[in-house]
Parts: structure tokens; C-alpha cells; sequence
């Protein structure tokens, strides 16, 4: 007996949806996530069992890294540290305090990617709404990101001590953030302005055959065809707020998260050398949370969207 | 189905004329001096070669080009204040519905931008999608569908507002012949049903005898009208009509229209002849 098939079906392939089709994808790059750690694990320790204890030289250049103990670690060191004291005088275990700083760098990190996106959107919109803004601002924000973060720093921390609106403060941690978002800012902003120009010449004559305003043009078609463009974009400000942030706390000096622990950790490298890459451990883990929500919210979105590359407003 | 007795013409466009880059030695001349007018209710194909300004002549009276010269009216207002008030709906060879959006709110869509109200809209869209016979598929997203069902879905949307007139540009290019013939059939009676006029770009002479009125053949360089025809088919057209002798002759007198123009030996086909725009 045949089994009535909904018509539905007739358009749809009915065995292989693409959500499964997907979710076979992420199982499959967890997968290879955990065999690409064991292989740079692998890497370490045969370098370090075959590689010169003291360095090696080739053509007269020192460029080989030493093997010894104190340079490379063997990886279940690093993980054995974890569970030690932070140090003599401690008896918090160091994974608690190199998670506890990740934690405080990843609150710095999402304010800052919350700024830089919404700035980013914000100028991508001026700049698709108006061709002068285009036009006069595009080069200053490539050559925005010409300027090290380095020499930023300072001034962003002094302009910030001078704000003060009522009895509100700039708090230190702000300034972190704001550098953060100069990094994030970025690539949402020519994300997103690739995204807005996305949509094809029907559908924007489609709009105007139906009287739609700049506004309706923008809300209805452009912002929704730019977010194909626009979560690539977001993940790579994820990973650019961790960065900025990171480097931030090193260059403002501000305590309490992971980017501290780095340079204090690398300061005893020579008694305690597998202590800093416990801090390490922690910037890589903030950064893969980061760039792990965004990329779980992309999965979200595009659940909605058609299957194929070929996206944005049809035709 | 010659002119009903209407309160405006559908459309009237007199002594029209569009110059692209005028004063660059890239000018082009796309339509010179064209007169037309299409009556409520009226079925009026244009058809002609590769850059004859049929296209053009479409976007002229749907506003989103302004003529050079000349006056664009439709249903009796400027064309202008005709497409801010939407007096016509317009469909294109890409359906060009909108991803992120399923089914029955890509109908919802004119309405939205009107302002009308959730409860309103939806009923209307709805109402739609049962003449275009998709209510089935109010939840689909639109690359679920076939080909033919997201150009129904345009029509739908093109006429969610009741507009009295349709545009389309190659609305049926891009489907299979099979297809297209049901479209075709399914186009006439939506028109019936809703009483709407429509003008009709293609490059199809049987489709533009099967579905017109009236055919008007234009020719390129410069875009001009050289034949009006008169297609005294009846108004219930169907299977039948593609057999019937009346439809072969009508044929044939629109192709020897076309052929009167023939310069640079472009090749008139039926079908599936892709004009480059």
C-alpha cells in the first residue's frame, strides 16, 4: 500500500533535512577540533623529545627553539598544573584563578564587542544610507586599523579619567573595553556595508514599485538580506574584542583578568614554566566561548535561511 | 475582451521618449515617441528584439524611470503619484520573494509598507494565496518552492493591494514550457477574476498571443512601435485555443511584424531565446 505523501513533500526532499545535514557537520568538526589538539599536542611533545636542548642554530641563525624544560614544558605538566596551588602562599587551585580571570575578560570582552558591533552596524548604515559619508569615511576607518593598539591605550585610559557625567565615573575597565571595541568595530563595519549593498536590482525595484521610503527599503529588505554578510562578520569581531581586550589589560595595566595572569605567569616562566601556559590555556578557552555564542546564534539564524550559498534577497 | 467602459484607461503614455547618457558618446536613444494606451481591463503584450525598450517602456509606466519626454498616465494620475498611491503591481522574471520571510508575509509585504494593520493583512494575504491556489504552502519558506509556485507567489503579492493594473517583465522566462503554459492559463484567470489590466513583457510570440488583447511590436535602435495587433481570440482562452487555426495565423502575422525589422538578423524564436538587458 502506498503512504499518502503530504504535498509538502513533493517540494522538499523528505530524507535528508538540512537541519541533520548540519548537525552532522558540527558533530563532525568537534571531532576534528579534538584530533587537530592532539596533533599539535603530538607536535610539541616529539619536538621537544627529538629538538636541540639548547636551541638550535641553522646557518649561523639561532632560530631553532630550545627543547628544555623550561621552554617547552611537556603538555601534562601544563594540565597537572592546573590542579597545584597558585602559588606557595595560596591554596586556591590555579584552573580557579585562570577561570576567574577568563570570566572577568570575558564580561570586558562582551561589552566590548557589544560597542564595536553596534557602532560598526551603526556607520555601515550612514555609509550605505549616504554616498558622501561613504565615500569620506571608508579610508579613515581602514586607516584606523593601522594604528597599533599599543600607543592607543594610554590615551584612551587618560581621556577616559577625565570623563565624568554626574556622579557617574569612567570606570577603568571601560577603557579595556572601548579597545576591545576598536578592534571589534572593524569588520561589522565593512560586513555589514557589503551586506546592505546585497540586495539585487529587482528586488530594490520591487521596493520602489511598491512605494516603499528609505527607511521601509532599509528595515524590510537591506538590514535582513546584509545578515548573511553580517554573522561572519560578528564572529570575526568575537574573536577581535578576546584580541583587543587581552592586550588591552597587558598595556593598561588594569588587574583581575586573563590578559594580567599572562604577563605575571610569564615573569616566573624560569622557575614555574608551565604556570604561564595555564594562562594561556585560559585566553584560548575565553576565546573559543566568544566566538562559540556567535557562532551558535549564526547556526540559529541561517536554520532559517535557504540551505544553499546562494542567499540573500532571491533573485 | 476589446476595452470595457472604464472610468480611466489603465494606462496612457503619449509622445514618450527616453535618452540614456544624454551628451556622453554613450548616449542611447531607448525609446522614441511612443504612444500607447491600454484599456481597463485590457490584456497588452509588448514583444520585440534585444534592446527595443520594451523593458524600458515598462519601467516608464511603472515610475521607476522617468521619461525624457513625454507623459506617463496611469488609471488617470501621473505616474508618479500612480506608484506612491499603488495603483499597479509588479512582477519580475526572478520571483524575487525575500528568504527570511515565508510564504504568506512575503504577500503581506505591499500591505505592510501601507500600513496596514496584522489582522487585515494577513486575511488579505491569505485571500490571495487561495487564488493563486498555494494556501497550502502560507508557511513554506520561499526556496522550498518549485519555480512556478514562487512566480505565483510574486503575483500574489503583486496584487495583494488590489491594484488595478499589473506589470511583468518576462514574469515566465526562466520556467519550462510545461509550466509556463499553465502559468499562462493561470494568469488569464487570476486577470478574469480580479478584473485586473496588465501589461505583459516578453519575448514569446505565443505566449504574447495566447495571453493579449493586443500585441504590440516595437524595434530597436531607436526603440520604436511598428505594429499594433489585434488578437480577436475570444475571451475564454484555452488548451484549445493553442490548436486553433485563428492561433496559428495570429502567430504568424506577428512574427512577419517582427521580421519587418530584422536588421541585424537576430533569430526569433519561440522560446528560451534569453534577452540580455
Amino acid at each position: 500500500m502506498e503512504a499518502v505523501v503530504p504535498r509538502a513533500a513533493l517540494v522538499v526532499p523528505p530524507d535528508d533535512p538540512p537541519g541533520r545535514r548540519r548537525s552532522r557537520g558540527v558533530a563532525r568538526k568537534a571531532i576534528l577540533f579534538v584530533v587537530a589538539l592532539a596533533l599539535v599536542a603530538g607536535a610539541w611533545e616529539l619536538y621537544k623529545r627529538f629538538g636541540p636542548q639548547d636551541g638550535g642554530e641553522v646557518f649561523g641563525w639561532s632560530i631553532l627553539p630550545r627543547a628544555n624544560d623550561v621552554a617547552m614544558p611537556h603538555v601534562w605538566d601544563m594540565g597537572s598544573r592546573l590542579f597545584d596551588p597558585e602559588s606557595r602562599t595560596s591554596d586556591i587551585p590555579i584552573w580557579r584563578v585562570v577561570l576567574a580571570g577568563a570570566w572577568y575578560s570575558l564580561r570586558l570582552a562582551i561589552v566590548g564587542f557589544a560597542i564595536g558591533s553596534f557602532v560598526g552596524i551603526g556607520l555601515a548604515t550612514l555609509m550605505a544610507r549616504f554616498g558622501l559619508v561613504r565615500r569620506g569615511l571608508l579610508p579613515y576607518l581602514v586607516i584606523s586599523q593601522t594604528v597599533p593598539m599599543i600607543a592607543l591605550a594610554p590615551l584612551v585610559v587618560s581621556w577616559g579619567g577625565r570623563l565624568s557625567i554626574g556622579s557617574w565615573e569612567w570606570p577603568r575597565w571601560l577603557s579595556v573595553s572601548v579597545l576591545g571595541a576598536f578592534l571589534a568595530f572593524f569588520p561589522v563595519a565593512v560586513g555589514t556595508l557589503r551586506g546592505l549593498e546585497s540586495a539585487s536590482a529587482t528586488s530594490l525595484e520591487l521596493m520602489r514599485s511598491f512605494a516603499a521610503t528609505g527607511g521601509q527599503t532599509m528595515r524590510k529588505l537591506r538590514f535582513p538580506a546584509a545578515i548573511p554578510r553580517m554573522l561572519p562578520a560578528l564572529r570575526l569581531a568575537a574573536t577581535a574584542s578576546v584580541i583587543g581586550v587581552v592586550v588591552a589589560e597587558i598595556s593598561t595595566g588594569l588587574r583581575g583578568g586573563v590578559g594580567r595572569l599572562i604577563i605575571e605567569y610569564a615573569r616566573q616562566a624560569s622557575g614555574d614554566p608551565a604556570k604561564m601556559y595555564t594562562a594561556l590555556l585560559g585566553a584560548a578557552v575565553l576565546g573559543l566561548t566568544m566566538v562559540g555564542t556567535v557562532a551558535a546564534f549564526e547556526y540559529g539564524v541561517n536554520r532559517q535561511r535557504p540551505p544553499v550559498a546562494q542567499q540573500g534577497a532571491g533573485g | 475582451m476589446s476595452q470595457q467602459a472604464g472610468p480611466n484607461p489603465a494606462v496612457t503614455v503619449v509622445g514618450a521618449s527616453k535618452v540614456f547618457n544624454r551628451g556622453t558618446p554613450r548616449q542611447v536613444d531607448a525609446l522614441v515617441d511612443v504612444d500607447v494606451e491600454v484599456g481597463a481591463n485590457e490584456f497588452v503584450s509588448l514583444i520585440g528584439p534585444s534592446g527595443c525598450g520594451k523593458s524600458t517602456l515598462l519601467r516608464l509606466i511603472a515610475n521607476l524611470i522617468d521619461p525624457t519626454h513625454g507623459s506617463v498616465t496611469v488609471n488617470g494620475k501621473p505616474a508618479a503619484k500612480a506608484r506612491l498611491d499603488q495603483e499597479y503591481g509588479m512582477a519580475f522574471q526572478q520571483a524575487g520573494l525575500f528568504d527570511w520571510r515565508n510564504v504568506v508575509k512575503n504577500v503581506e509585504l505591499p500591505l505592510e509598507l501601507k500600513g496596514w494593520d496584522k489582522q487585515a493583512r494577513r486575511q488579505r494575504a491569505m485571500e490571495m494565496l487561495a487564488l493563486v491556489k498555494l494556501s497550502d504552502f502560507a508557511d513554506h519558506r520561499p526556496w522550498q518552492l518549485s519555480g512556478g509556485m514562487q512566480q505565483r507567489v510574486a503575483i500574489a503579492r503583486a496584487l495583494a493591494a488590489h491594484p488595478p493594473l499589473l506589470l511583468m517583465d518576462e514574469p515566465f522566462g526562466a520556467l519550462d514550457e510545461m509550466t509556463r503554459e499553465h502559468m499562462q492559463a493561470e494568469l488569464l484567470r487570476i486577470c478574469r477574476e480580479t478584473g485586473t489590466s496588465v501589461v505583459f513583457v516578453t519575448h514569446s510570440i505565443p505566449e504574447a498571443v495566447y495571453l493579449s488583447d493586443r500585441v504590440v511590436v516595437m524595434s530597436p535602435r531607436p526603440g520604436r512601435i511598428t505594429h499594433v495587433i489585434d488578437v480577436d481570440l475570444g475571451t475564454t482562452r484555452d488548451i484549445d485555443t493553442r490548436e486553433d487555426a485563428a492561433f496559428f495565423k495570429k502567430i504568424t502575422e506577428v512574427r512577419e511584424a517582427l521580421r519587418g525589422h530584422e536588421l541585424t538578423g537576430d533569430v526569433f524564436v519561440a522560446d528560451g531565446a534569453a534577452e540580455d538587458r
